[in-house]
């Protein structure tokens, strides 16, 4: 075990200079293992406390790799998409996406995985976060009744999306299944006033955007990429009304936001805001100053801003079609003082329609 | 028709259903070419069914609970662990009764692999290989094969959604497929004979059922079948392929089939 782990440092640092030596953007100290960072997991096994969504896990002040333990059970479960919808949901833990995990760069995973005993099918995971063949999908099969574990190691910082790969996975990421799991740099990241973990998935029902009822999966709809909901954690409202996100002005928000898809590209975008740090890809690289980020099923971006004036901002899918019919709308809600520095209303009304005579006080051209 | 004859001429139906409850009804299937679903390896699979005689409804709770009580050693807490494992009929009131007052027309779930084979053999009959399965189960009301009708495939792969939570529904709620046989696609998981098998290229040892197939159930799934969007055969293949035969799951049941002159 131990030479197998040494190969896999020694791999992972030869990675590490040849993209230190050779790209643009060299790979930042505490991305990625070194022996230094990586070496043996010291200290009691942690159990890792798992929050339903939007909740996200406290940032990792620990400095020394761990082995951490993640209990997670798959769940078929009746629940709400929308109001007066329902819908046979395949999930982790419950709740769509399952909980998120964060773990620091070197520590060693291990994922437990219960598939429930009133489940029909069978079950497993894949962690992107996992460099090992099917990310632990062929490790964690699990009929319902039965648990099965294995263990990885983090090697790389980043986000990363999970989700069940049992056949056929479409049918069983587009039920829902699927979550995130962050490992933090060495360092961790920087450090902001909240924490935010969102994730878009697409749902193909029988029924019409908000037709009543319990309502079964699409298969035509599946095979077509059509979805008839595009939704923010697992439904229609997640994160609106009472659900709403909150945060004062002058405070810095940071979005974990995955896709899990199926199908869809997400284009993240908060209306009335602009990005101030972005891991567009939930990498190490940084981007600044970004209007809307394209998140693929799969994938996932950290976002960060500094919320500067108050109001009801919406978290959208800027694809339009989306947001405004098939449910791919959040809120967050900021309080605090108006700034009209920044932002204030000038004048709406009415104007003379071209022909009139002028306005007898309007300055006339020279030019 | 008077009221009160109608009345008597149900219970009198009713009396012969409860009869043939004990005793389960074979029917004809004839035999034919037939592609599989599934691929051996790359290559399309043609089989040549013979015909064969097949329980025209799975195998009743009722009709299992009789068996356990004439044959003991299958009883829960009696039979050896070789085959079958903790969850073996955990859901019965007693070894001996199910105590669900829907029992003679409920499936029979909870049942590993060796005792779905010690059933059939009690009859002189077998677990369907999966070509036999596949073969009936591919049948409608008035087609041979009904497979890439899109519409059926979508109302199957929703009526195994929407048993999600839910412990398995009643035999013969709906029309019977044109060799008479019910329930063969939407209410439960049916064993096989073949199940350790049912990856042609997998090593086929039962003591690992799906040992050898994980990987084409996960990402590369979709090599595995003729026809990937055949999302619902794809679930069933799913589910009983991760099965040992010491399995017993609350979804899967079982049907036996027999050669087609066999008496009753």
């Amino acid at each position: 075990m131990k030479r197998i782990l040494a190969t896999a440092i020694a791999l992972a640092l030869g990675a590490a200079g040849f993209a230190g030596s050779t790209h643009a953007s060299p790979l930042p100290a505490g991305w990625t293992c070194t022996p230094a960072l990586c070496g043996a997991p010291q200290g009691k096994p942690i159990v890792e406390h798992l929050l339903p969504p939007p909740e996200v896990p406290p940032p990792i002040t620990r400095r020394y790799p761990a082995t951490v333990i993640v209990n997670l059970e798959a769940k078929e479960v009746v629940g709400k998409l929308a109001d007066g919808v329902k819908y046979d949901f395949y999930t982790f833990d419950g709740t769509v996406p399952g909980p998120m995990i964060r773990v620091r760069v070197g520590d060693t995973v291990e994922i437990r995985l219960k598939n429930a005993h009133s489940d029909h099918m069978p079950h497993n995971i894949d962690l992107h976060a996992v460099m090992g063949v099917g990310g632990g999908a062929a490790n964690s099969i699990v009929i319902p009744g039965h648990e099965a574990a294995f263990a990885f190691k983090a090697l790389h910082a980043g986000l990363y999306v999970y989700h069940c790969a049992m056949a056929p996975a479409a049918v069983h990421i587009a039920n829902g299944m699927y979550g995130a799991i962050l490992v933090e740099p060495a360092d961790g990241l920087p450090k902001v006033d909240k924490e935010f973990y969102v994730m878009q998935g697409e749902f193909y029902t029988k029924g019409a955007y908000m037709q009543p009822g319990l309502q079964p999966l699409d298969m035509t709809k599946l095979l077509d990429e059509q979805p008839t909901y595009v939704v923010f954690n697992g439904r229609v409202g997640s994160l609106t009304g009472e659900h709403a996100l909150r945060a004062k002005e002058g405070q810095t928000v940071r979005f974990f936001f995955s896709n899990g898809g199926p199908n869809l590209t997400s284009s993240f975008h908060m209306i009335g805001g602009i990005w101030n740090t972005v891991w567009p890809w939930g990498g190490s690289n940084e981007d600044h100053n970004v209007q809307t980020i394209s998140v693929p099923p799969g994938g996932s971006t950290i976002a960060d801003m500094k919320l500067v004036v108050p109001g009801t901002f919406m978290l959208v899918d800027h694809a339009a079609v989306r947001m405004f019919n098939k449910g791919a709308l959040g809120q967050l809600v900021v309080s605090g003082p108006e700034q009209p520095d920044l932002y204030r209303r000038l004048w709406n009304k009415p104007f003379p329609p071209s022909g009139t005579s002028p306005a007898p006080a309007a300055a006339s051209s020279t030019h | 028709m008077p009221r009160v004859p109608t009345i008597v001429l149900l219970t009198l139906l009713l009396a012969q259903v409860a009869c043939a409850g004990g005793a389960p009804r074979f029917v004809p299937v004839s035999g034919g070419r037939f592609v599989s679903s599934l691929l051996d390896g790359t290559r399309t699979v043609t089989v040549r069914v013979a015909p064969f005689a097949m329980m025209e409804e799975p195998v009743t709770e009722a009709q299992f609970a009789a068996f356990v009580r004439h044959h003991p050693r299958w009883q829960r807490g009696r039979i050896t662990p070789l085959f079958a494992g903790p969850q073996y009929l955990a859901g019965w009131r007693t070894p001996t009764d199910p105590g669900d007052a829907g029992a003679a027309r409920r499936p029979v779930t909870g049942v590993s692999w060796f005792a779905a084979r010690a059933y059939c053999d009690s009859l002189h009959a077998e677990l369907p290989n999966w070509y036999q399965w596949e073969y009936a189960a591919a049948a409608d009301a008035t087609h041979h094969d009904a497979r890439a009708d899109t519409a059926r495939r979508n109302a199957i792969l929703a009526a195994l959604m929407h048993a999600t939570g839910q412990r398995p529904g009643l035999i013969g709620r709906r029309p019977a497929n044109l060799y008479g046989l019910r329930d063969l696609n939407r209410l439960i998981w049916e064993w096989v004979g073949d199940v350790g098998a049912l990856f042609p290229e997998a090593d086929g040892d039962l003591g690992s059922a799906g040992s050898g197939s994980v990987l084409r159930l996960c990402g590369g799934a979709a090599l595995a079948f003729r026809d990937p969007s055949d999302y619902a055969l794809a679930e069933r293949v799913a589910a009983l392929s991760m099965l040992a035969p010491t399995d017993a799951s609350p979804f899967v049941g079982f049907r036996c089939v027999r050669n087609p002159g066999a008496n009753p």
